[in-house]
């Protein structure tokens, strides 16, 4: 066991929550996303969510907007306050292996790291060797080529993903372009080669609702029927529900409320840009996200009252040059420990976001913007911290080097969250202590630092430091490193279940079994 | 029985216990007998000093050094299993000096003029200490003159200098000056280490080795008293 192993545990407990915002700023966001959602309300693109909000109380005028039916929907508060009634605190995150299982409680405080989203590229990193017209020496550098997403990359993160140890959850970071991949079988496909190669949660979104009922019966043959599944969960859901501003997005609100039914848990993710599709003021951003936030738990709410539902609020702001998201940047930070807040006061769990390098490689302006992110957001104690791990280009490309990078550097920002250790009985410790090496003929407290090294109670340092004075070598450390976690045993589902899911899956192609 | 003394020894020191009070890096090892106890006891029961010496003590810092090349000791193991060898060499100096054996040799270890810092240097000198050497430590802010009476006044056969600052490692080039002037050259070899120091300035100052941490400068040790 490495000294990196012993310093990780599952999740983190961030003791104190940093409160950005005081009670009467929450209470007046609270206020000001109620306010919206009355006024000018939602744009409803799905009848049956209008249906069930008008039942519940709200009031709806029909419109047309292009070549789609929609709704204004007022929504007074107190539809969404009984609906936060409902909606549990805590949600567990079912896993094939129960240890690995995540218990979010809105109410406490502990932190969850995951991985996320679909990219379209790889990014693949090999080592070449080069003569410096300089000095005439050969020096090793790491040469990068982004490659589109496939099947195969997608089981390699997740097997990657299983072997890293400050990864709790897995959200798939490859969109699989295969050409014998198509909507009909896109969705089986992609759960089962998620499902087969990681023992943690596995939560991801579905693209086409007729396959979600295959996706539910796949994971009801690994548990063992529906109420198993309803008890560990070992897929939970995604739906990008709303499209900002206060839009209800039609098929995915379908979704949501089948979602709901099912009782299995799901986020409400909503990603509004500040500065486009929202406000770019802390304020203003958060006042929407929340609202949306809110209608989209308001309609799982009212699909099944005690549904197991996630507030997901993942708001990022424009770059001012392109409209493109930016991730690493302070006003990030801010609308997303402000989200946090907002949910722990609803006591709702909440989906969260850091780790998202804007930078196009790993590297220096990657490791800046995701140490920032890692750094600041947990601070607010969200339950689920998602984009976590190897996202660069503003979430285009998975680097799995940089996943490996990344997940070093949420080891440092947990160790971050560990308790002081001030208590009485340590300070008499510590006064012997001192009064021991002060008579000692050195002077040196390396003895006592032994102990502390040896519980895991010391951080191990950057792991992937190169021995050369001429070049940065940390990528070919990890590269090195990666190989080594690659090499480990697969995780797969057993062979007989495996026999099951491709006997009841039509579309799931072969070169997935690996009994084959 | 014999062996049995020689293994506890052995573990004791890769426990890095200098004494019974001592806890090991495994816990609930406190009253247990550590290195000067079973030194002692292997003395009593008339085991040969050669083998408490180099099947006990320096097999045990041996051991320590490999597992500090593989990764699984640090600096604080190595440290206290150099600090348990040193209880053991002091319950051996009267039986060794008895049967006219010496050691590795004797190292003046100092941080030099206008300097104050001296982690490097104790770590240096405890290092020595655990691999058999007899080290007389002068400390911090020595003067030159200072250092050179005390490598002749105890026969040293090594200078060990420390200096975290680019304004005081020229206070090495000193030391090295005066050994010369006083005729002390030939006799007595110059190490040099410490943050701002390379083998370039060593070899710039006319010292005889460089040591870029503890461990090669064990090394060099070793080598410059051959």
């Amino acid at each position: 066991m490495n000294q990196a192993d012993r310093l990780s545990e599952r999740g983190i407990v961030v003791h104190k929550p940093y409160a950005r915002l005081s009670q009467e700023q929450i209470e007046m966001i609270d206020k000001a996303s109620l306010d919206l959602l009355e006024k000018p309300g939602i744009l409803c693109y799905h009848e049956e969510s209008v249906s069930m909000l008008e039942k519940a109380g709200a009031t709806a005028k029909k419109t047309r907007e292009g070549e789609h039916d929609a709704w204004w929907v007022s929504i007074p508060a107190k539809v969404v306050r009984q609906a936060l009634d409902t909606a549990p605190s805590r949600v567990t995150l079912g896993a094939r292996n129960p240890d690995n299982k995540v218990v979010l409680d809105a109410e406490g405080n502990r932190v969850y790291f995951g991985s996320g989203s679909e990219t379209n590229y790889w990014l693949e990193v090999k080592p070449e060797t080069f003569t410096s017209k300089e000095d005439g020496h050969e020096r090793t550098i790491p040469v990068m080529k982004r490659n589109r997403g496939n099947l195969d990359y997608l089981c390699r993160s997740a097997h990657i993903a299983e072997q890293l140890d400050n990864l709790d959850f897995f959200i798939r970071n490859v969109n699989v372009q295969d050409p014998d991949i198509t909507t009909e079988n896109k969705d089986v496909n992609v759960f089962f080669a998620a499902l087969n190669n990681i023992t943690k949660p596995v939560v991801s979104g579905v693209a086409d609702f007729d396959q979600l009922e295959k996706v539910v019966n796949m994971a009801e043959i690994i548990v063992g029927g529906r109420e198993e599944l309803v008890k560990n969960p070992v897929v939970s859901f995604i739906t990008s529900v709303i499209k900002s501003p206060l839009q209800i997005v039609g098929e995915t609100a379908e979704k949501l409320i089948a979602i709901a039914k099912l009782g299995l848990p799901v986020v409400i993710s909503t990603s509004p840009q500040g500065g486009s599709t929202a406000p770019i003021d802390e304020l203003g951003m958060v006042a929407q996200v929340n609202a949306e936030a809110l209608a989209g738990i308001t309609i799982n709410q009212l699909a099944n009252p005690g549904a197991p539902v996630i507030y997901g609020a993942v708001p990022v702001r424009a770059r001012m040059d392109d409209l493109h998201d930016m991730y690493g940047v302070p006003e990030f930070c801010h609308y997303n420990m402000d989200c946090a807040q907002m949910a722990r006061y609803y006591k709702v769990p909440c989906y969260s976001t850091a780790g998202v390098g804007d930078a196009k490689v790993p590297g220096i302006q990657a490791s800046v913007e995701k140490m920032y992110t890692y750094t600041a957001v947990p601070f607010a104690a969200p339950g689920l911290v998602h984009y976590a791990f190897g996202l660069l280009d503003k979430t285009q490309t998975f680097s799995p080097e940089q996943a490996v990078l990344d997940n070093h550097k949420i080891g440092m920002a947990k160790f971050l969250h560990r308790e002081s250790g001030v208590n009485e009985e340590a300070v008499e410790k510590t006064k012997k202590t001192v009064e021991e090496v002060m008579h000692s003929p050195y002077r040196m407290y390396a003895r006592y630092a032994r102990g502390m090294l040896r519980r895991g109670e010391i951080f191990g340092g950057f792991p992937f430091e190169g021995e050369a004075e001429d070049q940065d070598q940390t990528l070919l450390q990890v590269k090195e490193h990666l190989n080594e976690l690659e090499a480990r045993e697969h995780q797969y589902l057993p062979e007989d279940i495996c026999k099951k899911i491709f006997e009841s899956t039509p579309g799931l192609v072969d070169r997935l079994n690996p009994y084959k | 029985m014999s062996k049995d003394l020689i293994d506890q020894i052995v573990n004791n020191v890769l426990q890095g216990r200098r004494n019974k009070d001592d806890e090991g890096i495994e816990e609930g090892m406190a009253g247990n007998p550590g290195v000067a106890e079973l030194v002692q006891e292997a003395l009593d029961s008339g085991i040969d000093t050669d083998e408490i010496l180099l099947n006990g003590l320096s097999k045990g810092m041996e051991m320590v050094g490999e597992k500090y090349e593989t990764g699984e000791y640090f600096i604080p193991d190595m440290l206290t299993a150099a600090e348990a060898v040193e209880e053991g060499m002091k319950v051996m100096e009267p039986h060794l000096v008895k049967e006219g054996k010496g050691g590795k040799g004797k190292v003046i270890m100092a941080t030099v003029e206008k300097d104050l810092h001296d982690i490097g240097k104790n770590l240096v000198a405890i290092m020595l200490k655990g691999a058999g050497f007899t080290v007389v430590d002068l400390g911090i802010d020595v003067p030159a003159a200072r250092i050179v009476e005390a490598a002749e006044e105890e026969g040293a056969g090594l200078v060990g200098l420390s200096a975290l600052l680019n304004t005081t490692m020229s206070n090495m080039g000193d030391v090295v000056k005066e050994l010369e002037e006083k005729g002390l050259r030939d006799k007595i070899k110059v190490i040099i280490g410490g943050a701002p120091t390379s083998q370039d300035f060593a070899e710039e100052i006319g010292a005889d080795s460089y040591g870029k941490d503890a461990f090669a400068a064990i090394k060099e040790a070793e080598k410059l008293l051959k």
